[in-house]
């Protein structure tokens, strides 16, 4: 049972972190970064397993690769911007960590452009 | 899941704050200084190298090239 494992870990590092954050608050960062990163390792595991489930699906059902690629980019991305700007909040700085935020939305969007164009061209197609 | 990197961290990050504490006391501000750049530096490589770890898998898992 993993779940044990991260929240019995977790709660050891928050101590740990709190008590470093006393003298040294930039090994208190380092620490919850070099956790977060972990927990993050020990989660793609099992989200590669649902995603590989989801591809023998949208194969299945004949649905364009193209579409479930880009949907696996946007949520990567929007994973490893959350990571990372949750870090960047908890180490106090308020400013990088929505600089990040900023960024990510960006690209997210930036990945939607192209099936946005293709939904509007069907809806055009559509209309008589 | 290496868990020992994480308490590695920790513990270099305890040691580290009582060694600075000491080297205060002994007067010794810059040496105090500079060990904990040294520190600081040390477990940075040690984080990058799970980050670039961890990069390399998410690549893997959502294809984001």
């Amino acid at each position: 049972m993993e779940v044990l494992q991260v929240v019995g870990i977790g709660l050891v590092i928050t101590v740990l972190a709190v008590l470093i954050r006393g003298q040294r608050p930039e090994f208190a960062v380092l620490l919850a970064l070099g956790f977060g990163i972990l927990v993050f390792l020990l989660i793609l595991d099992k989200v590669g397993v649902v995603i590989s489930v989801f591809r023998d699906l949208s194969r299945k059902a004949q649905i364009e690769d193209f579409y479930l690629t880009t949907l696996l980019k946007v949520l990567g991305i929007a994973y490893v911007a959350e990571f990372g700007a949750q870090i960047c909040r908890d180490a106090g700085e308020g400013a990088i960590a929505s600089k990040i935020e900023l960024a990510g939305k960006v690209l997210i969007v930036l990945l939607a452009l192209p099936i946005l164009t293709g939904i509007l061209e069907a809806v055009v197609r559509l209309l008589p | 899941m290496n868990v020992d990197l994480v308490f590695k961290i920790a513990g270099l990050g305890i040691l580290i704050s009582v060694l600075h504490i000491i080297l205060k006391q002994a007067d010794k501000e810059e040496q105090a200084q500079m060990l904990t750049l040294a520190g600081v530096v040390v477990v940075l490589i040690m984080v990058v190298q799970l980050i670039g770890e961890l990069y390399s898998m998410v690549r893997s898992v959502f294809h984001l090239f």
